[in-house]
């Protein structure tokens, strides 16, 4: 197919899933700044999800404080953003756009829908619903998205971009929701997260990435930050962690390999079997921190290489 | 403005129904007022959802707007689609003849039927495509040519389109949107298909591949996705299960066309461009191109790629060459003309302009070059300060000019604002030369929305209408 093709269907997924991610992150934050024990500390739980979000400095440009109101319209609808939700559906929609023939109708006019709606929601209708009842919006227009794609696409080439697209953005983001929490988290906390505020902080978490139910099936226990962080970056039968989301990642990689395209298929197996033989307390010897950074960092490696081996090669 | 009676479609002049709108007619009585707006608001969302639109120039960036689509189909009786339909074929036949002949031996200027200079120094001639061959010497592969109806009934070609036509795919949207909204009427009517279109245009696009290439790699080229038509570029990609591609997808090397692909590169035999002359090739013509693609106008010459339509082929549907295609069929093919051709005062005459100078308010003054339904001048629909603000423009430059009179276009009951009204509409059929040439039955009508309005370019407000060829 062609390349510039293959890019598109590969931002298109990505925006997607990204957008659907930030909503994810914006519900759990919003929800923990409602505990009653946060009323003090919402404006740095803001500000440490901008941070990881990297749009600290973009937000800082317009507004002087982290409120919830202001994070939250700067994070769904501001068009200079590049990382507002608002940003991401539109760019979706733009990628799509540019290769609507490509897609099936029905994929084309899930994302098309999405947009439309989203251009049209003002801020004072979002205060009138909730911003819950929109996260979930995002969240049901993406898992819309994705059964369609799965449900109506040929299982071909263009599939498999879309699925790399995908699986390397949720990588990145599941990453940095975990970062997000350890950030707030960690400090002083000990290994079992019986005090109520974490446990409700521990369960959010846990929600934000549809994993709660999935925590207590896997292990009929209290809620550990240990465990947690064992499913969520580990279990690869958990369709939210990194080991699942890489796992996907190479054999999409390995389905559209091309002649130049060996040295990237190796980095994504090691990465991917990295986490398939690892064992979480020796990530946490490593360093939490430090593990998560440098395996976004690897992500961010692996999509350039993609980019270079198959979206936009050079002559020949 | 003089009170002109119209051709109306659906009615007789008695007021009786004709006999192909009598089915619809009924329908449309015996169905329920409120039933029918539903159906047109579904329609309206749907076309949103589909995101069927085109974009604006002159507008903000990226504006897009539906073209508004009338639930009142064009119907047009199975015996007077069979001698459109000849007509058509003539002279598109003809068309394609009198290019070849242009770009090799001359025979029509040599033979004194055309002025010389009115071929050879106008801006659409491209002396690159001098003594080149091209399969089948079919040039104008894809014609949308323009008819209206007119006076009492006979039909007159107002244009033939042979650069980059466009508009089949709201012939095909407005179709599927009428099936879906209406299947009953379907059920009724022996209406011809057109759904064929693309299979028959990916046909006719495969029999024009250089000599010698057996399994033939067609691409349709779009200058991109903030195209005015780029959604039609997108659909008909889509239908006939090619790749759409932008000049920076292609690359030539030794005279052969290839397209970046995520296996490397893929070689391209037949390139349905969707990109005028001016912008295909950097090296060749318009350096500040960015949509073209660098060294395809040498491949081309090589014969090594097939475009469709080819180079230069604005040279025969230019305003200025049109009073001559009668002319061009008897010379090449030894027939009478079937369709009419309006008569045209062309305005680099004297006598043609003092004609016209003297008529502007019975005329429509158009650009020799114009497109789109811009820069025209509807005398008997336009003030006199109009008139007089054009008058000047003829004057300072007669030869951009011709003038015909203004046809009393037939009408056809429309949905407007306040219930239905007649409303004026042409045809744009889709010919399709290759091998062979071939044409689905009807074509896409549009409609002049704006009460009196004679303009039916969506640019400028027109609309559509399923157009239904009734097989009797």
């Amino acid at each position: 197919m062609l390349s510039r093709t293959a890019d598109h269907l590969f931002w298109m997924a990505r925006y997607m899933e990204r957008a659907e991610n930030t909503a994810r992150i914006l519900d759990v934050t919003y929800r923990l700044s409602l505990l009653p024990q946060n009323g003090e500390d919402v404006e740095p739980m803001w500000a440490g999800m901008l941070k990881i979000m990297e749009l600290q400095d973009t937000f800082l440009a317009k507004h002087p404080r982290h409120t919830t109101e202001a994070v939250l319209e700067f994070m769904i609808f501001d068009k200079d953003n590049p990382g507002s939700i608002y940003r991401c559906l539109r760019a979706t929609r733009e990628n799509a756009h540019a290769v609507r023939g490509t897609l099936t109708s029905e994929l084309w006019e899930t994302s098309n829908e999405t947009w439309l709606k989203i251009r049209d929601l003002t801020a004072a209708k979002l205060w009138e619903n909730g911003p819950g009842a929109f996260f979930e919006w995002v969240k049901y227009r993406s898992h819309l998205s994705r059964g369609v794609t799965i449900g109506t696409m040929l299982q071909d080439e263009s599939l498999r971009f879309i699925r790399l697209g995908t699986f390397l953005e949720r990588a990145d983001n599941t990453a940095r929701i975990l970062e997000v929490k350890y950030l707030n988290l960690l400090p002083g906390s000990d290994e079992d997260a019986s005090h109520a505020t974490d446990y409700y902080q521990w369960s959010a978490l846990l929600q934000s990435v549809s994993a709660f139910e999935v925590y207590r099936k896997v292990y009929r226990d209290q809620i550990t930050p240990l465990r947690v962080a064992e499913l969520l970056i580990l279990r690869a039968d958990m369709p939210r962690s990194l080991a699942r989301s890489m796992k996907e990642v190479y054999s999409n990689l390995t389905r559209v390999s091309n002649a130049r395209s060996a040295e990237t298929e190796r980095l994504a197996g090691e990465l991917e079997s990295h986490l398939r033989f690892g064992r979480i307390e020796r990530i946490f010897e490593v360093g939490f921190r430090n593990y998560l950074e440098d395996f976004r960092d690897r992500i961010f490696d692996l999509g350039c290489r993609i980019s270079e081996d198959f979206l936009i090669p050079t002559r020949a | 403005m003089a009170i002109t009676k119209f051709f109306n479609e659906m009615t007789a002049d008695d007021g009786s129904v004709r006999a192909h709108y009598a089915g619809y007619a009924k329908w449309l009585n015996d169905t329920p007022a409120d039933r029918i707006e539903r159906k047109r608001a579904e329609a309206d969302a749907l076309f949103h959802r589909y995101g069927i639109t085109f974009a604006v120039y002159g507008e903000e960036s990226g504006t897009e707007r539906l073209i508004p689509f009338d639930i009142i189909p064009r119907i047009i009786p199975a015996k007077e689609w069979k001698s459109l339909e000849a007509g058509l074929r003539q002279r598109v036949k003809a068309l394609n003849t009198f290019i070849h002949d242009i770009y090799h031996d001359q025979e029509i200027l040599k033979a004194g039927h055309i002025p010389a200079d009115q071929v050879l120094k106008n801006a659409q001639y491209r002396p690159e495509m001098q003594g080149v061959n091209v399969p089948c010497d079919i040039y104008a592969h894809i014609a949308g040519v323009d008819v209206v109806r007119a006076g009492a009934g006979e039909f007159y070609v107002l244009e033939d389109n042979l650069r980059v036509p466009s508009g089949v795919s709201y012939m095909l949207e407005d179709r599927r949107m009428m099936m879906r909204l209406f299947p009953e009427l379907f059920a009724r009517h022996r209406v011809a298909p057109v759904e064929h279109y693309p299979d028959m245009l990916l046909h006719t696009l495969r029999s024009v591949a250089p000599v010698g290439v057996a399994d033939p790699t067609v691409v349709v080229m779009t200058p991109g996705a903030y195209n005015s038509a780029y959604f039609e570029h997108a659909f008909l990609a889509q239908q006939m299960g090619v790749e759409l591609v932008e000049g920076q997808d292609l690359f030539v090397e030794d005279d052969q066309v290839f397209m970046r692909t995520t296996q490397g590169p893929r070689r391209v035999d037949v390139i349905y461009r969707r990109v005028d002359d001016d912008f295909l090739d950097p090296q060749a013509f318009r350096k500040d191109s960015m949509i073209g693609v660098p060294g395809l106008l040498k491949a081309y010459r090589a014969g090594r790629v097939t475009l469709s339509n080819a180079i230069g082929t604005g040279v025969a549907d230019d305003k200025s060459i049109y009073p001559y295609v009668p002319e061009m069929i008897r010379f090449y093919l030894g027939e009478e003309p079937i369709l009419n051709n309006v008569p045209t005062y062309m305005c680099r005459k004297p006598e043609d302009l003092a004609y016209t100078l003297a008529h502007l308010p019975e005329l429509v003054v158009k650009e020799v070059h114009g497109a789109g339904g811009y820069g025209m001048l509807v005398g008997p629909a336009s003030t006199k300060e109009q008139i007089e603000s054009f008058r000047k423009h003829l004057e300072a430059n007669p030869d951009k000019y011709i003038s015909q009179p203004t046809l009393a276009l037939s009408n056809c009951p429309t949905f407007v604002e306040n219930g239905i009204a007649p409303r004026h509409l042409d045809l744009r059929p889709f010919v399709l030369s290759g091998t062979e040439i071939q044409m689905v039955p009807g074509g896409l009508t549009r409609v002049a929305l704006r009460e009196g309005s004679l303009v039916v370019n969506s640019s400028q407000g027109g609309g559509t209408k399923d157009t239904w060829v009734l097989e009797a």
